[in-house]
């Protein structure tokens, strides 16, 4: 939380994937909530969201992956998190996360187990997530 | 006529700069020892009296504006929260200062980070940490830390706006300077505010700690650390003024003794379609390599480089290049004094050039996604600068300037290196760019003018390729 209240949410595209469009729309979204969004864009490493949650003392940390290696891109996400003090931080991923048919119960549970907190289905709109985030931040 | 004096209070001498204004001209230059550790005004009495000689009947001096790099330099340690985030926008702030980095810490300082500051024994600490409104938690506990300690050199700090009133009050014993954060919003680096309060802090106190204002009587002040000035002067040279055309975006290359200098003033932003990645690059960035040095470091440089392909270079059987490192490690102030250490500081100054060039220049590469290649870079591109300018002793001593100069430029060798592709060369063959970063502080284009006039074109043939003229 910034001085001012403020919560501040970083958003990104884990990988190297380029769709920045999903990304870019909830970006926009956040901040007409009246979010701080720290947008790193596409093509980010997985040790860039932590470097830029640490310095900019995030509230939640927005992972988007479309292009189906979001599974082995976001292995260790938490423990990253972890290692860098960032124990209680909020971890949302979303998008296209596996390849392959598997249903969404199981991409969902591969996704929890590794230690995030939401995951979001291809095609989630924006005000579920701002719900998600209304809920879960107001928790902490 | 009106003149100026220009010293440079340096490590090994005490260099002088006579310059009429209205002429653009220099009436004489003079040196002397560099006397700092014992009594500053030894060594300015011998300079001054060895620029009589070359130039007598000097006229009165309308300004006389020093930089200093003596008694070890702008010695500073800087402290930031992530290694890759703050931590690196401080340090980049510190080198722009003009500084000599000592030090470089990230996240909580321990007890035996603390211990090794004061063993460092910095003039400066600057402390970092924090987007503004972001994390404040560590860069209090490192200011909390340091007020605890007993080190008691000034402090600036550029920190999290939200946590410096806490920080000054932490840091009320000591000698603090508030700033602008050096990266105010994530991955946006601010060091301007913090380059001018390390300025002030030199002029206000490290001139008097080194005793350097002994020499008061011979000068009106001392304007800023050495590398500052030269970083001054490239800046003005690149720029220009209303109604003077400065050089355009350029780099500048100082292979010295014990460490070499690279500054370049450039923007060096993506070529369309390629992906910028890291921390955004100061447009003004001066990079320090401390293992290329002329004499201190000429081991450095060779392990660096390969002996084998410095022997090659100079002409020389390896055995030969190795005693002659030995000799120059043994002796360090030694000059060549045949064609063949001639020959071998010119392929140690050749190394030098080439890998201090690589590593202030960004690279790029070449990603395979699903999407098909992109290409991203870090760092600079200064693959499309105007000019390269050389300075310092070993390039003017140098039989072959341009020999040397050369190796700043790109080549297929090292094809993902954005090194410059065809700039001008130009060598500052009479040691001004310091004197005309002093000088633009009072008088900028009559110092812009006497810098363009006193550079010497060392390859005219780059410039017609490049025009397409010739």
């Amino acid at each position: 939380m910034t001085a001012s209240g403020q919560r501040t949410i970083v958003t990104g595209v884990i990988g190297s994937d380029t769709h920045i469009v999903g990304n870019r729309i909830l970006t926009m979204a956040l901040e007409a909530a009246g979010y701080k969004v720290v947008a790193l864009g596409a093509l980010t490493p997985a040790v860039d969201f932590v470097r830029a949650a640490v310095e900019t003392r995030a509230d939640a940390i927005l992972v988007s992956s479309l292009y189906g290696q979001g599974e082995l891109d976001c292995r260790g996400f938490r423990d990253l998190c972890t290692e860098a003090g960032l124990e209680g931080v909020l971890l949302y991923v979303g998008g296209n996360l596996v390849v392959g048919k598997r249903s969404w119960e199981e991409t969902e549970q591969t996704y929890l187990a590794m230690g995030f907190d939401r995951a979001a289905p291809p095609g989630t709109r924006a005000e579920a997530v701002l719900e998600w985030l209304g809920l879960d931040l107001a928790q902490r | 006529m009106s003149a100026a004096l220009l010293i440079d209070f340096g490590s090994t001498y005490t260099k002088l700069r006579a310059v009429d204004l209205a002429a653009r001209r220099v009436i004489g230059s003079g040196q002397g020892p560099s006397t700092v550790a014992t009594d500053v005004r030894v060594g300015m009495r011998a300079a001054l009296a060895d620029l009589e000689r070359r130039a007598p009947k000097l006229p009165r001096f309308r300004y006389r504006l020093a930089s200093s790099s003596a008694a070890g330099g702008l010695r500073m340690v800087t402290i930031g929260l992530v290694r890759e985030l703050t931590a690196e926008a401080a340090r980049q702030a510190a080198l722009g200062a003009g500084a000599k980095l000592v030090g470089t810490f990230a996240y909580r300082l321990t007890a035996s980070d603390l211990e090794r500051i004061a063993q460092l024994a910095p003039d400066i600490i600057l402390l970092a940490g924090g987007t503004d409104g972001g994390n404040m938690e560590v860069v209090l506990h490192n200011a909390a830390a340091l007020a605890a300690s007993a080190i008691d050199c000034p402090i600036v700090f550029a920190g999290n706006r939200a946590a410096a009133d806490d920080a000054r009050r932490l840091l009320a014993a000591k000698t603090l300077a508030c700033t602008g954060n050096v990266m105010p919003e994530f991955n946006q680096l601010d060091i301007e505010p913090a380059r001018a309060a390390i300025r002030q802090v030199f002029i206000e106190r490290i001139v008097h700690a080194k005793g350097i204002d002994r020499a008061a009587a011979e000068f009106d002040s001392v304007l800023m650390p050495t590398p500052a000035a030269v970083l001054e002067g490239a800046r003005l040279l690149a720029d220009g003024l209303p109604g003077v055309r400065g050089l355009g975006a350029l780099l500048v290359v100082d292979p010295g003794g014990a460490t070499t200098d690279v500054h370049s003033v450039a923007a060096g932003e993506p070529a369309p379609g390629v992906i910028p990645q890291g921390l955004p690059e100061p447009r003004v960035k001066r990079t320090v390599e401390g293992d290329l040095g002329m004499r201190h470091n000429a081991a450095a440089i060779a392990e660096a480089a390969g002996l084998q392909a410095i022997a090659a270079d100079a002409g020389l059987a390896p055995a030969r290049a190795a005693a002659l490192l030995a000799q120059l490690g043994a002796d360090v102030g030694r000059l060549p004094a045949n064609a063949e250490e001639t020959a071998f500081d010119q392929a140690l100054a050749r190394a030098a050039v080439r890998l201090a060039v690589r590593r202030h220049c960004g690279t790029i590469e070449t990603l395979y996604t699903t999407t098909g290649p992109v290409t991203v870079q870090r760092g600079k591109d200064l693959s499309r600068i105007d000019a390269v300018i050389g300075t310092g002793g070993a390039l003017v001593a140098s039989p072959d300037p341009r020999a040397v100069l050369r190796m700043a430029l790109a080549d297929a060798t090292e094809p993902l290196a954005l090194k410059p592709r065809s700039p001008r060369l130009l060598l500052d063959r009479e040691y001004l760019l310091y004197a005309c970063g002093l000088l633009q502080s009072v008088e900028p284009q009559a110092a812009l003018e006497l810098a363009l006039e006193h550079l010497v074109a060392l390859d005219q043939e780059l410039v017609d390729e490049r025009t397409g003229q010739g």
